[in-house]
């Protein structure tokens, strides 16, 4: 094997990416700035077992901005102003279903990672169900005719 | 025929592989539960005069549009010139719900790009903006003359959704287009 030779492009590139990555962290804080800035305090619990509650809770709800992180995951200003009113809610000591409900009223059951069974959610649930019974019968049938076939094989050697 | 059966699978799972990939984009804009319910209440000061209030009541009797919009928001300067076309035709309250931004920022955005509001409602915490489930400003709706919501549209209102949404069903509402 020969070795490469030093390579001055590659350095080059080095330093580009090196000057990208700087002129994006100076961009970074305008970017920041483009939120509105409304500090939210931080979450206090009264107790491990509440804050048990809201974290479960949290991380069944689904961030609506970015759909595929969970209201406890995401820092989105919405997630932040939502883990703040569920909080709020607990507080006022409204149910986990209360504390749904009150989500679902607004963003629709697209904001629980457990859609109830309903009418429009029926396959979602039952589709699994049927595939697995399909793939059992499937294997059924296949292993009941392997057998006639190695029974009939089996007569005609005796 | 058994040897066909793989093939007859791909060509099951490619059509709903397709069919997955060519409606990906709706997931993104969700149903919202709030079309044909009764708008939600709020009492909400103006974003110019704090003394000044609003709520569903003193906009009721005619229809309204409830633009969400913030001097932050990009996609709200997109829309600008079709909120700005829709509330010049003078056939509906446009209301401009500045959402989650300060005084200041939003008199400055409206001086620089100009005012398309007919009423300035300043909900500064987003709390009504929860209400109403706007998950991102701008986010848009039609209120009819009895506070019911008939129609939602999510991200920058264009002519067309201008053209085939909202006048359509302010026209069914019996406004006069003038």
């Amino acid at each position: 094997m020969i070795k490469r030779p030093f390579a001055p492009w590659r350095q080059h590139r080095l330093a580009r990416s090196c000057w990208r990555l700087m002129a994006l962290a100076l961009l970074l804080p305008a970017m920041v700035a483009a939120q509105p800035a409304t500090p939210r305090e931080p979450l206090t619990f009264e107790s491990p077992a509440e804050q048990a509650r809201f974290q479960a809770l949290a991380a069944e709800l689904r961030c609506v901005v970015c759909q595929n992180q969970s209201l406890a995951d995401s820092n989105a200003m919405l997630a932040q102003d939502l883990r703040h009113e569920v909080w709020e809610m607990m507080r006022e000591g409204h149910s986990d279903e209360a504390i749904k409900r009150f989500l679902v009223e607004r963003y629709g059951d697209f904001v629980l990672y457990r859609p109830p069974v309903q009418a429009n959610t029926v396959v979602l649930w039952v589709a699994p169900l049927l595939l697995l019974l399909a793939g059992a019968a499937l294997v059924g049938v296949n292993i009941y005719r392997r057998r006639a076939l190695l029974d009939s094989e089996g007569e005609e050697e005796t | 025929m058994s040897r066909l059966v793989p093939l007859f699978a791909f060509i099951a799972l490619a059509v709903l592989l397709g069919f997955g990939l060519r409606h990906a984009g709706d997931k993104s804009e969700l149903p919202s539960p709030l079309i044909g319910k009764t708008v939600p209440d709020f009492d909400l000061p103006s974003l110019f005069d704090p003394e000044a209030r609003y709520t569903p009541a003193s906009l009721a009797g005619q229809p309204w549009i409830a633009n969400f919009w913030a001097s932050w928001c990009y996609a709200c300067r997109v829309e600008h010139p079709a909120i700005t076309d829709l509330a010049n035709r003078g056939v509906v309250r446009v209301v401009g719900m500045n959402h989650r931004d300060t005084r200041e920022d939003a008199a400055e955005w409206l001086d620089r790009f100009g005012d398309p509001y007919h009423l300035h409602v300043f909900d500064a915490d987003g709390r009504t903006s929860i209400d109403f489930g706007v998950v991102a400003a701008p986010e848009t709706f039609l209120v009819d003359a009895n506070g019911i919501i008939v129609f939602k549209h999510i991200g920058a209102v264009t002519p067309d959704v201008v053209e085939n949404e909202i006048l359509p069903r302010l026209e069914r509402m019996g406004v006069e287009q003038p």
